[in-house]
């Protein structure tokens, strides 16, 4: 799953998801993700960025984790946010990774393998 | 504009004779791309200019730019990931057995380039919770080129960099922030040694427990990496442990390596070299993932290695590991938000 208000970002993240034999879902900020998964979807993992309207990225993170149901999904963010303390912050809250902007292809696929979702 | 026959006969024989480096014929490209920055940035025109230079008078600076200009030095944090795994959750527990009563330990990554690899190495051991304050570690690291080593000295690295390979609790615990690099904190930089040095001559190293000698050996004709890996051997310990790239072995060159699996990853050992102590399976998730498992390593009583690499194993694909970023801190507050 691919979470950015930006269509643009969208379309890059979920490019490269796909060529590394993902399936994606999209959307635009963290209420309409917390709807997609409440209608059923179940990612193996969602990137997450972090300023979006509605509902930022860290309140989905908070969102997700709340729900034993989720535990499962691997969480990402993906985000221009690159104070130490706001990446503490997200993974406080129960985000995996983080990968700050501007980043290449590799970088996602680097983080993808450590995280083991994707194999070496 | 590709160079003259001439010049690059040249170039790939400074190369072999400088660095042990084999530039095959049909590399000109690379010659090209390589060196005309260097070029550019003193003044000439272009590769032409810049050889011709150098064949007109000896100029040692010079040479050793172009040398260094040519070397590749592609590398990443845990590049490779499981030889560093195979690192943390086997190899140092074994050792930290073995070597019990000296409590030393001499790690060395012999083609350290920009320097990720030793501080990858040197970040496994501080957060190691074996790996208690009075142990005496060094991690020494050495390259070829002058230039990487002042990089690495440096210890500064790109947002792209830290992008790259290297798990983001590690970033917050052992990095801060330099304006928009991120720098190696001075507790992992403390325990790494830089020097200068050519796997290719003599060289006069203390004796070593672990040896990464990583992507490097590729760049050597055979005859060369014959006489490296035995000057490696002599280095290792009786009972130490030898990495090397993916696309290297020792196989047909040193038949006194033996390969060994640790986990999912390639080690060679001397023939005959007491049995390591093997967990029964490694974690397949990076090491600061696997760390999530370990106890702080703050904490006075460590685990044993096996019951450590067992809690590891057991969670290959862990659900979130609130707070386990914090473990090393000292912030007690943060890190008892855990689930756990
Ligand atoms: C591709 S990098 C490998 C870095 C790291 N070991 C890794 O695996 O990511 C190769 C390094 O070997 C160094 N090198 C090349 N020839 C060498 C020599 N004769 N002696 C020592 N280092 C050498 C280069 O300067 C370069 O930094």
């Amino acid at each position: 799953m691919v979470i950015d208000d930006s269509s643009a970002m969208r379309l890059i993240l979920g490019r490269i998801m796909r060529s590394l034999g993902f399936d994606v879902v999209e959307a635009p900020n963290g209420a309409e993700a917390i709807a997609r998964l409440q209608s059923g979807a179940m990612p193996e993992i969602a990137l997450v960025d972090w300023n979006m309207p509605v509902m930022d990225g860290l309140a989905f993170v908070n969102a997700v984790r709340r729900e034993e149901k989720w535990r499962q999904i691997t969480l990402m963010m993906v985000t221009t946010e690159s104070e130490q303390s706001q990446i503490v912050r997200a993974l406080a809250a129960g985000a995996h990774e983080y990968v700050i902007k501007p980043f290449t292809p590799d970088a996602i696929a680097d983080k993808l393998a450590l995280l083991g979702v994707l194999a070496y | 504009m590709t160079i003259t026959a001439g010049a690059f006969t040249f170039v790939s024989d400074l190369l072999q004779q400088h660095a042990a480096i084999v530039l095959s014929p049909g590399k000109e490209y690379l010659v090209e791309s390589r060196l005309m920055p260097l070029a550019r940035q003193i003044g000439l025109d272009d590769v032409g200019a810049l050889v011709a230079r150098l064949q007109s008078r000896p100029d040692d600076a010079l040479r050793r730019q172009i040398v260094e200009a040519m070397t590749t030095n592609e590398t990443s944090f845990f590049r490779d990931r499981d030889p560093f795994n195979a690192f943390s959750q086997a190899i140092l527990p074994d050792l930290c057995k073995e070597r019990s009563a000296t409590h030393r330990l001499n790690v060395w990554s012999a083609a350290c380039s920009s320097g990720q690899e030793p501080y990858s190495i040197a970040m496994s051991i501080v957060d190691h919770p074996l790996m208690t304050p009075d142990w005496q570690v060094e991690v020494l690291a050495t390259d070829l080129n002058e230039e990487m080593l002042e990089r690495a000295r440096q210890a500064r690295y790109s947002q792209l960099e830290v992008n790259r390979g290297l798990p983001v609790a590690m970033l917050v615990r052992h990095f801060e922030r330099a304006e928009t690099d991120w720098r190696v904190v001075p507790a992992v930089r403390g325990i790494v040694r830089f020097k200068q040095l050519n796997l290719a001559e003599a060289f006069d190293i203390p004796q070593m427990d672990v040896i990464f000698l990583r992507n490097v050996l590729i760049y050597f004709r055979p005859s060369t990496k014959v006489e490296v890996l035995k000057r490696v051997r002599r280095i290792l310990r009786p009972d130490g442990y030898l990495f090397l790239g993916g696309a290297e072995t020792t196989l047909g060159l040193d038949d006194a390596f033996e390969r060994v699996m640790v986990g999912s990853t390639t080690a060679y050992r001397h023939k005959g070299a007491r049995p390591m102590q093997m967990p029964s399976r490694l974690s397949a998730a990076v090491a600061g993932a696997g760390l999530s498992a370990l106890p702080r390593p703050g904490s006075t009583l460590g685990p044993t290695p096996g019951s450590a690499v067992r809690g590891v194993a057991s969670a290959s694909h862990p659900p979130p590991p609130v707070g386990w970023p914090f473990q090393a801190s000292t912030n007690n507050s943060i890190s008892s938000q855990g689930r756990r």
